[in-house]
C-alpha cells in the first residue's frame, strides 16, 4: 500500500466516526459501556501507531522503488550490514510495544473484575439457541432466532434486522453491573454483544464469568461467536437494557406471567384441546421450531434430515414419535425438546407432524400425553 | 546468497565412471519410483497446484453462498463441510507441499548436493499425499457429509456431535502428517551432512536456514497434532475422556493441545517464504541481502516465540488475566523479529539498483501485503480488543493476508524465480505480468473489506448474515471470484513455460547468485555428483 | 557424493525419529500436565477432587457470597436442584447443604455431577471436605436423593474475590458404563444418598 493509501485508510477510519458508518460500517463499534469505549480507544490507538509505521516503512520502500532503479541509471552499493542500525530498528519497535502494552493491560484488568454484581444471570448456549435464566428470580426462559424460515430461503423481503432477532431477548437493568454465568449445554458455543464487548466462550461442564454495565437504554444485537454445527450462524443474541424502573417493573411482570403458565399448564393437564385449535397452534410452531431442518413442506433434507412426509416415526406409534420430539435423538442433531417447548406447543407440533403434508394419521395428541412423557409414566 | 563470494565448480559432469543411465528414465513409472529430488520436487508443486484450484473451488461456493444474503446455494452443513475442507486442503495440501517441492528442488542444489539425503523416504513422502487427500475429498460423498467442524476441529463438535466422516478426516491427517514428518527429517539430515565442503552454516543461503528452522518446527509440532487427533479420534470411537467434562476431560484442553501445534503451524507455513524473499530481492536489487546474521537469528527467535504464543488463540475461553496478559505481551513480541526481517529486504533494496521482473513484483506485493497482514496481527495480540475480533472477519481478513498475500504470493514468485532454471525456458512474461497485476488487485478486492466487516461485527464461518454485511460481502465475493479466475493465468504461464520459451543462460537473472545459478538451465537431472568447491 | 559416510546419516534420522515420538508423547503427556499446571499456578475453574482437611480457624473480618447453581445437560429427565442457591460465609466456617436429585424417567440411571467453580482462580480456596462430584449416581426411575456437600471457603482466599460460583452440571453417564457393572448398581440394597 503506498503513504496515499494509508492515509485513505486513515480518513476513513476518521469517517467511520461519524453517520457514514451507519450505511456502510467500517469500523468497531465504540459501544454502550465504559469497557467497550476503553477497547473502541484501544483499538483506534493500535490502528494508527500501525498506519503510522506502515506509511515510514512504505513510504521508504516505494521511494527506494522510486530511486534506486536499475532504469535510472544507479550503481547498486554494497554495504550489507550494520549492528547499530539493527539494535535500534529492534529496540524502538520494542518501545513501542511496552506503549501499546500498557494501556492494554490496563484495560484488561478492568474487564477480568466481576465482583460487586447488581445482577447474575445464567447463560446456557445450545445447538442452536440461548438459554436465559435470572439468578435471583424464578424467570427462565430460551431465545430463539425469530427471522421466518421464508426470509432465509428469499422468498419474502428481509427485514431490517434479519437474522438479528429473537422471539425472547434478554433483559437487563441501565446502569448496574450485570454478571453473566455462561455455559453450554452440548458443544463450545460464544455468547457476543458488541456493544458491550463482551465475549465468552461457553464450554460444555464448566462456567464462565462476564460482566457489563450498560450506560444507555436499547437493544443489543449480537451472535454465537464459536462454530457450533449447522445453524451456528442463526443463534443470535438480544438484549434488551431498560432503566431500572421499566427493568423491575418488566421483570415483576414476567416473573408473574410465568407463574400463571406455569398454572395453566396445570389446568391444560386436565383439558382437550380441539383438533383445529392443535393443528393451528401446531403448524405455528412447527414453523418456527422445526422447519429449518425438517423444511415448511415436511420434505427434510435427504441424507441430512428426514422428511417427516410419510414418515414411519409420523405414522407410527404415538408414544415413539413423541419421544422423539420430547428427547431427541442422541448421536444426531434432532434436540430434545421437552425442555424447550410448553406442553402445548409439544402436543400441537406432534399433531401437526402427524396430520400435515397428508401423513393424516387423524391423531389429536393432548397435553396430558406429553406430560406423562416427561413425568416418565 | 550470504555474501559476494566466488563459487568454483570443480565439474559438472557426470559421463564419468557412474553406473546409472544419464538423464531422466521415461514413462510413467518414472513419477512412479523416482527418488530423484528434482522430480519428486515437480511432483510436490504439480501436486500442489492442483490442491489449491480444489481448495479454491471450495473457496468459490463460500464465496458464492455469501455473495448475498439468504441461502440460495448450499445448506448451512454443506457450508461448514466446505469451510473446514477448504482449509485443510489449502493448509496441508496447497501451502505446505509447495514448500516442500521448493524445498526439495532447490536446498540440494544450494548447499552443492546431489540430492535430498534420504531419496527413498522422499519418494513416501510425496506419494502418500495423493493417498491422504484422495480420503479427504471422498470423505465428502459419505451419508451425512464430510468433516464440518472447521479445520481446527474443536472438541466436542468434533467428537460426540460430529458424523462418520471424523475417522477419515483423522486417518487422512496422520498420513499427511507423517508425510511431513518424513520430508522435514530429510531436510534436516540434508542440510546438516551434505553441505558441500566450505559451505559452513552461515554462507548457507537464507531459503537454506529457513527451510532448516521450519523442519525443526515441524519435527516438534506434527507429532502433537498426531496426538491431538488421536484423541479426538478415541473421544468418539472408544469411549475416551480426554475432552468430555463428563468423564473428567476439559474441551479445552483440546483447543491447548491444537494450538501447541497450530501455531508453530502457521510460522511453518510463513518462514520459507521469507526465505524465498530473502533470495529474490537481493537479485533484482543487485545487492547483497543486508544483516544475513541478523535475518537467520530473527528467524530462529520467530520460530522459539512461535512456542509460547499459543493460547492466543484461546483468549475468550475462560483464561484467567495471568495467562492471558503472558500470552499477549509474548505475541505482541513476535512483532519484534518479523519486524527486523521487513526492514532488512527494504535496506537490501534501499541504494539498490532494481529491475521489477515478475519475482520482485511478487515480492514487493508480498512485503507490503504480508506486512498489512502483520499490522492486524498485532491488532489480535491485543487481548482486550481481541474479545471484539475474534471470531469474526477480522481474523479470516488477517490469516488470509499473511497466507494468501503473504505465503501463496511468495510461492508464486519462487516459482517464476527458479522457472527458467527448472525448464531452460524464459515463461511468457506479459501473461506472468498479467497474472500478477489481476493476482494483486483481486485479492485486495477480495480480503480487504473483510477487515471492515469484522469489525462491524460478522462472525465467521457463517453462511448467512445480517443486511447490513450485504455490500461488503457482495464486493469481496466479486474479489474472489477474480481472483480464482485469475489463476488460470499462472497454470497457462506455467503449461507454456514447459512446453518452451525463449532459451535462458545459467544465471537467468542478472544479479542472481548462488550454486544453483551455476548449473545449467534447465538443471541436469543429477547436479552436484562431485561436490563444488566453496571459498 | 562421499561427504559424509551413511553411518552418520542414520545416527542423525535415529535422533530425529527418537525426538518425532518424544513429541507425540509429549501431545500426551500435555493431558496430565494440564491438569498439574493449573493445580501449581491455581489457574483453572476446577477444584480439587481431594477431600480437605476440616478447617480449625474461621475469619470473621469479612463475608463471601457462595452461589450454587445445579443443571442437568442437554435432555436428561432429572430434576437436580440446590437447598438453598445462596449463603453468605466466613472463610473457614464450615457448611453443609443438600442437592436433591430426581430421576423422571421411566429409566434407571447412572448421572455424575462435574463442578465448575467461578472465578476460576477462586477454585483453589473451594475446599469440599465431602462430594458427590465425580461419584458415579444411579437413581432407579422416579427415585430421588440428597446428595450432600461440606465444604468451607480457605481462609487464604484473595481479598478481591466476594462472590463465589459453583456449577454442578449432571451428565447421563448410563451408556458409558459396562452393562454388568450398571446392573450391579441397581441391586435391592441400592443406596440412594451418600
Amino acid at each position: 500500500m503506498t503513504g496515499k493509501q494509508s492515509s485513505w485508510l486513515l480518513s476513513a477510519a476518521v469517517f467511520a466516526n461519524n453517520a457514514v458508518a451507519e450505511e456502510m460500517p467500517l469500523n468497531m463499534t465504540q459501544g454502550v459501556t465504559d469497557v467497550s469505549a476503553n477497547v473502541y480507544d484501544l483499538h483506534m490507538i493500535i490502528f494508527y501507531i500501525c498506519c503510522i509505521i506502515g506509511v515510514i516503512v512504505f513510504g521508504a520502500m516505494f521511494w527506494s522503488i522510486f530511486h534506486h532503479r536499475k532504469s535510472r541509471g544507479v550503481t547498486p552499493a554494497n554495504f550489507h550490514e550494520s549492528t547499530k542500525v539493527e539494535i535500534i530498528w529492534t529496540a524502538i519497535p520494542f518501545l513501542i510495544l511496552i506503549g501499546m502494552a500498557v494501556p492494554a493491560t490496563k484495560t484488561l484488568m478492568a474487564m477480568e473484575d466481576t465482583t460487586n454484581a447488581d445482577v447474575t444471570i445464567q447463560v446456557t448456549g445450545s445447538q442452536w439457541k440461548w438459554h436465559y435464566k435470572y439468578f435471583d428470580h424464578e424467570l427462565e426462559f430460551y431465545s430463539l432466532l425469530a427471522t421466518h424460515p421464508e426470509e432465509i430461503a428469499n422468498i419474502r423481503e428481509k427485514s431490517e434486522n434479519y437474522l438479528l432477532e429473537v422471539d425472547r431477548p434478554l433483559v437487563i437493568p441501565v446502569g448496574k453491573k450485570v454478571r453473566f454465568l455462561i455455559t453450554s449445554d452440548d458443544v463450545i458455543h460464544s455468547w457476543w454483544v458488541p456493544e458491550f464487548a463482551v465475549k465468552k466462550d461457553a464450554n460444555p461442564g464448566f462456567i464462565n464469568e462476564a460482566w457489563t454495565r450498560v450506560n444507555e437504554p436499547g437493544i443489543y444485537r449480537g451472535q454465537c461467536a464459536e462454530l457450533c454445527g449447522k445453524d451456528h450462524g442463526f443463534m443470535p443474541v438480544v438484549v434488551i437494557a431498560k432503566p431500572i424502573e421499566e427493568y423491575e417493573k418488566w421483570l415483576a411482570q414476567e416473573v408473574a406471567l410465568a407463574k400463571k403458565a406455569k398454572e395453566e399448564e396445570q389446568k391444560l393437564l386436565a383439558m382437550n384441546m380441539s383438533y383445529e385449535e392443535l393443528m393451528e397452534v401446531g403448524e405455528k410452531a412447527y414453523n418456527a421450531n422445526c422447519a429449518a431442518c425438517h423444511q415448511m413442506n415436511g420434505e427434510g433434507i435427504p441424507g441430512v434430515f428426514p422428511a417427516l412426509k410419510d414418515s414411519p416415526i409420523a405414522l407410527g406409534d404415538v408414544g415413539k414419535h413423541i419421544d422423539v420430539v420430547v428427547n431427541g435423538v442422541p448421536g444426531t442433531a434432532m434436540q430434545a425438546y421437552g425442555k424447550q417447548l410448553g406442553l402445548k406447543d409439544l402436543a400441537a407440533i406432534v399433531t401437526y407432524e402427524r396430520n400435515a403434508w397428508g401423513n393424516n394419521t387423524g391423531d389429536a395428541v393432548q397435553a396430558a400425553e406429553i406430560n406423562a412423557y416427561l413425568t416418565g409414566n | 546468497m550470504s555474501s559476494a563470494e566466488k563459487i568454483v565448480i570443480e565439474t559438472q559432469l557426470d559421463d564419468h565412471h557412474d553406473d546409472h543411465h544419464h538423464g531422466a528414465p521415461k514413462g510413467l513409472m518414472r513419477w512412479v519410483l523416482t527418488t530423484n529430488h528434482k522430480d519428486i520436487g515437480t511432483m510436490y508443486l504439480l501436486f500442489s497446484l492442483l490442491m489449491f484450484f480444489i481448495g479454491g473451488g471450495m473457496a468459490m461456493v463460500i464465496r458464492a453462498e455469501l455473495f448475498q444474503p439468504g441461502m440460495q446455494i448450499v445448506d448451512p452443513d454443506f457450508f461448514n463441510q466446505m469451510t473446514t475442507v477448504h482449509g485443510l486442503i489449502m493448509v496441508f495440501g496447497a501451502v505446505m507441499p509447495a514448500f516442500v517441492g521448493l524445498a526439495n528442488w532447490m536446498v540440494p542444489m544450494m548447499i552443492g548436493a546431489p540430492d535430498m539425503a534420504l531419496p527413498r523416504m522422499n519418494n513416501w513422502s510425496f506419494w502418500i499425499l495423493p493417498f491422504a487427500f484422495l480420503i479427504l475429498l471422498l470423505s465428502l460423498f459419505m451419508e451425512g457429509g464430510g468433516p464440518n467442524f472447521g479445520w481446527t476441529f474443536y472438541a466436542p463438535l468434533s467428537t460426540t456431535y460430529s458424523n462418520d466422516s471424523t475417522a477419515f478426516f483423522v486417518f487422512s491427517v496422520h498420513i499427511m502428517g507423517i508425510s511431513s514428518i518424513m520430508g522435514a527429517i530429510n531436510v534436516i539430515v540434508t542440510i546438516f551432512n551434505l553441505r558441500a565442503p566450505g559451505m559452513t552454516f552461515m554462507k548457507m543461503p537464507l531459503f537454506v536456514w529457513t527451510w532448516l528452522i521450519t523442519a525443526f518446527l515441524l519435527i516438534a509440532v506434527m507429532p502433537v497434532l498426531a496426538g491431538a487427533v488421536t484423541m479426538v479420534l478415541t473421544d468418539k470411537y472408544f469411549a475416551t475422556s480426554f475432552f468430555d467434562a463428563a468423564g473428567g476431560g476439559d474441551p479445552v484442553l483440546f483447543q491447548h493441545i491444537f494450538w501447541f501445534f497450530g501455531h508453530p503451524e502457521v510460522y511453518i507455513m510463513i518462514l520459507p517464504a521469507f526465505g524465498i524473499i530473502s533470495q529474490i530481492v537481493p537479485t533484482f536489487a543487485r545487492k547483497p541481502l543486508f544483516g544475513y546474521a541478523s535475518m537467520v537469528y530473527a528467524t530462529a527467535s520467530i520460530a522459539l516465540l512461535s512456542f509460547i504464543v499459543w493460547a492466543h488463540h484461546m483468549f475468550t475461553t475462560g483464561m484467567p488475566l495471568a495467562g492471558e496478559l503472558f500470552f499477549m505481551y509474548c505475541t505482541m513480541l513476535i512483532s519484534v523479529p518479523t519486524g527486523v526481517k521487513v526492514f532488512n529486504w527494504v535496506a537490501t533494496m534501499w541504494r539498490g539498483a532494481m529491475t521489477f521482473e515478475v519475482p520482485m513484483m511478487f515480492s514487493i506485493a508480498f512485503i507490503v501485503l504480508f506486512t498489512i497482514g502483520g499490522f492486524s496481527g498485532l491488532m489480535l495480540a491485543i487481548t482486550p480488543v481481541d474479545f471484539q475480533y475474534h471470531d469474526t472477519y477480522f481474523v479470516v481478513a488477517h490469516f488470509h493476508y499473511v497466507l494468501v498475500t503473504g505465503a501463496v504470493f511468495s510461492i508464486m514468485a519462487g516459482a517464476y524465480y527458479w522457472l527458467p532454471k527448472w525448464t531452460g525456458h524464459m515463461f511468457d512474461i506479459g501473461l506472468a505480468k498479467a497474472h500478477f497485476w489481476l493476482s494483486l488487485v483481486s485479492v485486495n478486492v477480495l480480503f480487504f473489506p473483510m477487515h471492515f466487516v469484522g469489525l462491524a461485527g460478522m462472525p465467521r464461518r457463517i453462511p448467512d448474515y445480517a443486511v447490513q454485511f450485504a455490500d461488503f460481502n457482495a464486493i469481496i465475493s466479486i474479489g474472489g471470484f477474480a481472483f480464482g479466475l485469475s489463476q488460470l493465468l499462472f497454470v497457462a504461464v506455467v503449461y507454456k513455460c514447459i512446453k518452451g520459451g525463449e532459451k535462458v543462460s545459467d544465471q537467468v537473472w542478472e544479479g542472481a547468485e548462488g550454486l544453483e545459478w551455476e548449473v545449467p538451465s534447465p538443471a541436469p537431472y543429477h547436479t552436484f555428483e562431485t561436490p563444488p568447491k566453496i571459498k | 557424493m562421499e561427504q559424509q559416510k551413511p553411518q552418520d546419516n542414520t545416527r542423525l534420522v535415529k535422533k530425529l525419529v527418537v525426538t518425532v515420538f518424544l513429541m507425540f508423547g509429549f501431545g500426551f503427556a500435555l493431558v496430565p500436565l494440564y491438569d498439574v499446571f493449573c493445580d501449581i499456578t491455581g489457574l483453572n475453574g476446577k477444584t480439587s477432587q481431594v477431600a480437605a482437611e476440616t478447617s480449625d480457624t474461621v475469619d470473621t473480618s469479612r463475608t463471601v457470597t457462595v452461589e450454587f447453581i445445579a443443571r442437568t445437560q442437554g435432555n436428561i429427565p432429572w430434576n437436580f436442584q440446590p437447598e438453598v442457591k445462596r449463603m453468605e460465609v466466613y472463610p473457614g466456617e464450615m457448611h453443609e447443604l443438600n442437592f436433591l436429585v430426581k430421576n423422571n424417567s421411566v429409566n434407571n440411571m447412572v448421572v455424575q455431577a462435574i463442578p465448575s467453580v467461578s472465578p476460576g482462580m477462586a477454585a483453589a480456596y473451594f475446599n469440599k471436605i465431602e462430594c458427590f462430584c465425580f461419584n458415579q449416581q444411579p437413581l432407579v426411575n422416579g427415585q430421588s436423593a440428597d446428595l450432600g456437600l461440606q465444604f468451607y471457603i480457605d481462609k487464604d482466599l484473595p481479598l478481591e474475590y466476594t462472590t463465589v460460583t459453583l456449577s454442578y452440571t449432571l451428565f447421563d453417564i448410563s451408556e458409558k458404563i459396562e452393562k454388568d457393572d450398571f446392573n450391579k448398581l441397581f441391586t435391592a440394597d441400592t443406596v440412594s444418598a451418600p
